[in-house]
């Protein structure tokens, strides 16, 4: 049987000068969060987080008149991060955000609440919005109000909020998991 | 002057956001914290200066007039109140910055601070909002910060109770939400001073049931008998400093929002007797209770229910059709006068629980013993806001009591009295569960365990934190003095918001119409 074995191979592999494909489509070395790595999802996500991203902004600045906002727009950004540690795992993760997730939502906080309170300053209520309109070289008129920065703010907020439960649920988990093993594997050697 | 109502919560929702960008060095963020609470205690000051004389100050934020936008009113009832829980905030900051400072606490001082002052944002919207849906905004900001503070230092027991309490909280919340929307389809507004106007319309019998519905709602928030089972089991368990907040504040914003929505909205229906049998089921039940607890906290906690009674049994005297208007506007001022005295002196006593904590460990009365000669200061600290409980002359506790029961007796009519009498022997036993703890605790020689702690904290880091600990309670302590010195002021403002709040009509107009309207 032995020798059947050595002279049939039972599954034919590459030839030797093949060359497995290198590409990354990730930018860390995929350790997805649980189960083997997923090629397909891998694309997938590569192909797609631009696009959620740049959808999320337009969610964000087309809120004022309709569906949208910063609050849809932030969740949306969120699911591309999400979408991305699912692919990739917690160093994917970490590797694509800007920041401490809680640094993220402090800045919301600040951005919203300064621009919730600036009307004050001059003596108008809370969140009262101030318009300007001006002329840019490629948009055209531009009709800006300050309750973008609000809803900018807003977006911060949930991203971070967002990020900062896949953190604590997700990765923190994932990392004690490893543990876990890692001191089982130590155990049975 | 508009400004002042927005600030409440809009100073401390940026505090939060720099101290959480600051975590990295401790005394800044402390500092900034600090600061923080500082600027709503002087903003609240100011607030308060404005609408002490009866003036109410609205602002309709966006610039959307009143029924349509968000409207922030002020009137003399929300200032003190944001005045009297930023000081309690502000004290009780400084009590847990000494014991972080000591190392004397296994809390995380980089989630503390910025949810902490999330609290105060919720705590202080609640007070300034005018419509029913900012209103379980700030209830909501509120909560939200107090899930995260009551799993501080986790352990078996803290996850336990934070799960009874989120899931309570949760569960009258969605009520709440309910309750809005019922009152929104039977209305069409949320704005409060709009929900008065329009409530004149609406069928008698719908207009009791959304009355009765918020006072259920609220009561669970409120710790109402036979809604408070909740209480004593999450309160006591939290570290002191989350311990003191909530037992301070969280029942009391429920206090009062039901003192506001049925002053408001429901005050053509007459559900007096409901609140009365309430008040007197709360103050006889909450104080039995603590008389079988055998931890200190839990007797605070029971202590608490109770005598969120007394506060009942003041409302329950508005109102009555046929009954004297003045009675009401009494019964209202003891209200208020009780919940400034309340704020203080439950502060106190957990503070002070948590300095037990620090000498014995646990807060059962099976271990304290002794404590008097352990710490002189810790003894007085604890006799004088326990007897203001109790409400023996001549502190606020006494000034309070004897304004509810002159009002109910003003009142007549078989509950009254009996609420007085009710009220009575509560105060009665309330003293017996001080005095319980008062003996088996601070009476007697120490044990070896406690003279050890104590030697313990008497060197190094443990001294300074311990005696700052010590200090800041000795400064609740002023400020429950403060209160009692104060009762004569505090009573004439209590006069005033409680005839503002009988009549509504400063607020309805100031929210209505005009952004300022003066007595």
């Amino acid at each position: 049987m032995a020798q059947d074995d050595e002279r049939v191979p039972a599954v034919p592999g590459p030839p030797d000068d093949w060359e497995a494909p290198r590409e990354r489509w990730l930018s860390t070395v995929v350790r997805p969060a649980f189960g083997p790595r997923s090629m397909l999802l891998e694309v997938v996500a590569r192909m797609l987080i631009p696009a959620i991203l740049v959808f999320s902004v337009y969610l964000l600045v087309a809120g004022h008149n309709r569906p949208g906002g910063g609050f849809a727009g932030g969740l949306v950004a969120s699911m591309a991060f999400v979408l991305r540690y699912v692919a990739g795992g917690r160093y994917e993760l970490a590797a694509g955000i800007p920041a401490r997730p809680p640094v993220i939502l402090a800045l919301g906080l600040l951005l919203s609440g300064g621009t919730a309170g600036a009307p004050l300053l001059f003596g108008e209520p809370i969140l009262r919005t101030h318009t300007w309109h001006f002329e840019l070289p490629v948009f055209g008129e531009v009709h800006l109000l300050s309750a973008l920065f609000f809803e900018i703010g807003v977006y911060l907020i949930v991203v971070g909020l967002v990020l900062s439960v896949v953190a604590a649920l997700g990765a923190r988990m994932e990392a004690e998991e490893e543990e876990t093993r890692a001191w089982g594997e130590g155990e049975v050697r | 002057m508009t400004v002042l109502v927005a600030l409440p919560f809009l100073l401390p929702l940026l505090g939060a956001a720099v101290t959480l960008l600051i975590s990295r060095w401790p005394r800044v963020q402390r500092a900034a914290s600090l600061l923080t609470l500082a600027a709503v205690t002087a903003n609240a000051g100011l607030l308060l200066a404005e609408t002490a004389d009866g003036t109410v100050i609205s602002s309709q934020a966006g610039g959307w007039p009143a029924p349509l936008g968000i409207t922030l009113v002020a009137d003399p009832l929300s200032a003190l109140l944001v005045l009297v829980s930023s000081v309690v905030l502000l004290i009780v900051l400084l009590y847990a910055i000494g014991q972080d400072v000591g190392g004397l606490s296994r809390g995380n001082p980089d989630v503390f601070h910025p949810v902490y002052l999330v609290l105060t944002a919720g705590v202080g919207l609640s007070f300034v909002a005018g419509d029913l849906f900012n209103l379980f905004v700030g209830f909501e900001v509120t909560l939200t910060a107090s899930y995260a503070l009551i799993t501080q230092a986790p352990t078996r027991e803290r996850t336990r109770a934070s799960m009874i309490y989120t899931v309570v909280s949760l569960i009258s919340s969605i009520l709440f939400l309910t309750g809005i929307a019922l009152v929104y389809a039977a209305t069409g507004t949320v704005n409060m001073a709009d929900i008065a106007d329009r409530l004149a319309t609406v069928p008698g019998d719908l207009r009791n049931v959304l009355g009765l519905f918020f006072l259920v709602v609220f009561g669970i928030k409120a710790a109402v008998v036979p809604m408070h089972f909740w209480l004593p089991d999450s309160y006591p368990i939290a570290i002191t400093r989350i311990s003191a907040i909530f037992a301070a504040l969280l029942t009391k914003v429920a206090v009062y929002a039901i003192i506001r929505t049925q002053t408001l909205l429901f005050s053509r229906d007459d559900i007096t007797d409901v609140l009365l049998v309430f008040a007197i089921v709360t103050m006889l039940v909450g104080i039995l209770g603590a008389l079988v607890q055998d931890d200190v906290n839990r007797v605070l906690s029971f202590a608490l229910v109770s005598h969120i009674g007394y506060m009942i049994f003041g409302l329950g005297l508005v109102g009555v059709p046929g009954g004297h208007d003045d009675a009401g506007v009494a019964g209202l001022t003891g209200v208020i006068v009780y919940l400034v005295h309340h704020i203080v002196v439950q502060a106190t006593l957990f503070l002070v629980a948590g300095l037990i904590r620090q000498y014995v460990g646990n807060t059962s009365l099976r271990s304290i013993r002794g404590l008097a000669s352990v710490s002189p200061a810790l003894a007085l600290f604890f006799f004088l806001p326990a007897m203001s409980l109790a409400g023996l002359p001549p502190m606020s506790g006494f000034v309070a009591k004897l304004a509810l029961f002159q009002a109910g007796l003003e009142q007549g009519g078989p509950l009254a009295y009996a609420g007085v009498a009710a009220g009575v022997a509560t105060s009665v036993l309330t003293l017996i569960a001080i005095f319980r703890i008062w003996v088996r605790g601070f009476w007697g020689t120490p044990s070896q365990a406690i003279v050890a702690a104590q030697s313990a904290l008497s060197s190094g880091t443990g001294r300074f934190g311990i005696r700052w600990m010590t200090a800041t309670t000795g400064l609740m302590v002023a400020t429950g003095i403060a209160v009692a010195l104060l009762a004569g002021p505090l009573t004439e403002i209590g006069t005033v918001a409680a005839r503002e709040l009988i009549s509504g009509e400063a607020y309805r107009t100031a929210v209505m119409s005009d952004s300022v309207v003066a007595p």
